[in-house]
């Protein structure tokens, strides 16, 4: 294997409340691709993402991340989770939510600028800086975050998950909530991060198309089972009527999105599934 | 309450004059450091939503200062006793939701409702002891011993130093507990943590301006801050100011005027807050009509 890899999932297992998500999950991310994480609601996607932040321990199978077990280097994964927005009344600067992102975990107050050792400290806010000018936010990162509109808190939080030079960016369904020309802009904004810094990207997806053009993998679960390898071979009808045991159809549209019928929208499985 | 001192309305006359009796001094002192710790747990309780909370341990502390009294305790340890016992029991109180506590709204409200009747039966069972229930209520200056305000301060110099420690995790932790914990910030503990010193403050508080007006020195100056600066660093130090205005403003009017120092300090937080939010709009507006684009522009960054 040449390129290095990230996460490691060997015939890997979840469960949640003692019922079994998904299973025999076998899925390398090396360095710098974009992998999209579909499948229907409640399948367990998130729990993915627990699994590789050390959250939670698989029920079967072993898991490695960056060069160890996982939850062991957390601070080089750049973290978004599920969430519909900030609060409108938190008055808190865009900036600071950056900030927190790069030492919001360390012990102690931030100094200000003007106590002496503050070489650290200049270097600490012009990352922030930096990060920010990457995502394209620094015509409002000093505004209120609680008065952004969702895009804008969106590329914010994606600044906070870079503020540390992750190798790692998990994406909890960071296009969620979005209208269609952000969707597109953040989705491009995240494969272009994945290309030209070598980040490696999970991302959980409701929706493959606005990141379908960028996509290096795709990893589609499905209870008790999963299917990964490149877009073209797992989106397609014979692949996914396979996967879910019924009937499905994918066609592609004229401008190239692709439209699954016939999938499930929720995986009841047995009685004690709950939303 | 009344003290019908002669206001000769020269500045430096008058504040002499209060200040020559120890009980000012002790007052002064006390609402001092109360104002500094109420401000600065406020902010963060204004950050986390939690000033339901803060409410909840100000009523629990009024049965714990009656019947402190009624024992011949100096009502200090009661507050203390009760503020801090009620966090410790609502931090262990299982939780619904990833809210925080905001949300048992329906348990919270009954624990008050008992907590307000027990004070009320304390007071009327010792009635022999206590001046008047309006002094646990609505605050009173009167009377704070010089081993009071020591106390105070002790309580205080902790609850500060502990927060200079656990502040930024406490505010990431806040904002954003999700990242928080995935970066191994430990969000349950911070927020037990955090609990216990919000028991504090509103102990010091409730000495001040009484049970009920609590909010005066732990929501008001924060709530105003925050409505004046979005930076951190600002808004903190905004609190503060705020907070110690009120309270000195409020206790030098208190002591001229035949009204409650709760009042005062309540009345003169309030008109901060309405001043600072009508400020904030004027910005708004002004900020809306010479920049009529600027919406636009951000919008259509790629």
């Amino acid at each position: 294997m040449t390129a290095r890899s990230v996460v490691t999932l060997r015939n890997a297992a979840a469960e949640r409340g003692g019922r079994r998500l998904w299973s025999g999950v076998d899925l390398t991310v090396t360095v710098g691709e974009f992998v999209a994480v579909l499948g229907p609601n409640g399948v367990g996607k998130s729990t993915l993402v627990q699994v590789v932040l050390g959250a939670l321990p698989l029920a079967e199978g072993e898991v490695r991340v960056l060069d160890g077990p996982a939850g062991r280097a957390n601070e080089r994964i750049g973290y978004l989770p599920q969430r519909r927005s900030f609060d409108s009344s938190l008055r808190v600067r865009g900036r600071d939510i950056v900030r927190l992102g790069l030492d919001g975990h360390r012990w102690g107050l931030p100094l200000p600028e003007w106590l002496p050792g503050a070489a650290a400290r200049r270097a600490a806010a012009a990352r922030v800086e930096q990060v920010i000018h990457l995502v394209g936010a620094s015509a409002y990162a000093d505004r209120p975050v609680g008065e952004l509109s969702g895009g804008e808190q969106q590329r914010l939080l994606i600044a906070q998950a870079l503020a540390s030079a992750p190798d790692l960016l998990l994406l909890d369904e960071p296009l969620d909530s979005l209208d269609l020309p952000n969707q597109a802009a953040i989705a491009a904004l995240i494969a272009e991060i994945s290309r030209v810094h070598r980040v490696a990207v999970m991302m959980v997806a409701h929706d493959i198309n606005p990141v379908l053009p960028h996509l290096d993998t795709v990893v589609y679960l499905v209870p008790g089972g999963s299917r990964i390898g490149p877009p073209h071979q797992v989106i397609t009808g014979a692949a996914l009527s396979q996967l879910f045991g019924t009937p499905i159809e994918v066609l592609t549209a004229s401008d190239g999105r692709l439209v699954v019928i016939g999938p499930p929208e929720r995986c009841a499985v047995g009685a004690g599934w709950e939303p | 309450m009344t003290l019908a001192a002669a206001l000769s309305w020269d500045p430096v006359t008058d504040l002499l004059q209060m200040w020559s009796f120890p009980f000012m001094v002790n007052a002064f002192c006390a609402g001092t450091i109360v104002a500094v710790l109420a401000g600065v747990v406020g902010h963060f309780m204004v950050l986390r939503q939690q000033s339901f909370v803060g409410h909840t341990l100000s009523v629990i502390g009024f049965p714990g200062a009656a019947g402190a009294v009624g024992i011949g305790v100096a009502a200090s340890y009661g507050y203390f006793a009760f503020c801090l016992g009620g966090a410790l029991v609502i931090a262990a109180l299982p939780r619904t939701g990833s809210g925080g506590y905001s949300e048992e709204s329906a348990v919270t409200g009954m624990v008050q409702a008992f907590a307000l009747a027990c004070g009320f039966l304390f007071v009327a069972r010792y009635k022999g002891f206590l001046n008047s229930i309006t002094a646990l209520l609505f605050g009173n200056f009167l009377g704070i011993t010089t081993e009071q305000v020591a106390l105070l301060g002790v309580v205080a110099a902790i609850a500060l130093a502990v927060l200079v420690v656990i502040g930024r995790p406490l505010a990431f932790a806040s904002i954003d507990p999700d990242v928080a914990s995935a970066r191994h910030v430990p969000v349950r503990a911070l927020s037990v943590a955090f609990l216990v010193l919000l028991g504090a403050a509103t102990a010091e508080a409730s000495q001040i301006t009484g049970t009920l007006l609590v909010f005066a020195l732990l929501v008001m100056p924060a709530a105003t801050a925050q409505a004046l600066s979005a930076r951190p660093v600002t808004a903190l130090a905004l609190t503060i100011t705020i907070g110690l205005i009120v309270t000195w403003l409020g206790l030098s009017v208190a002591y001229y005027a035949p009204f409650p120092v709760g009042f005062f300090v309540t009345s003169f937080a309030f008109a901060g807050y309405v001043g600072a939010q009508m400020l904030r709009h004027a910005r708004w507006q002004w900020r809306t009509s010479t920049t009529p684009a600027r919406a636009s522009t951000t919008r259509a960054t790629p």
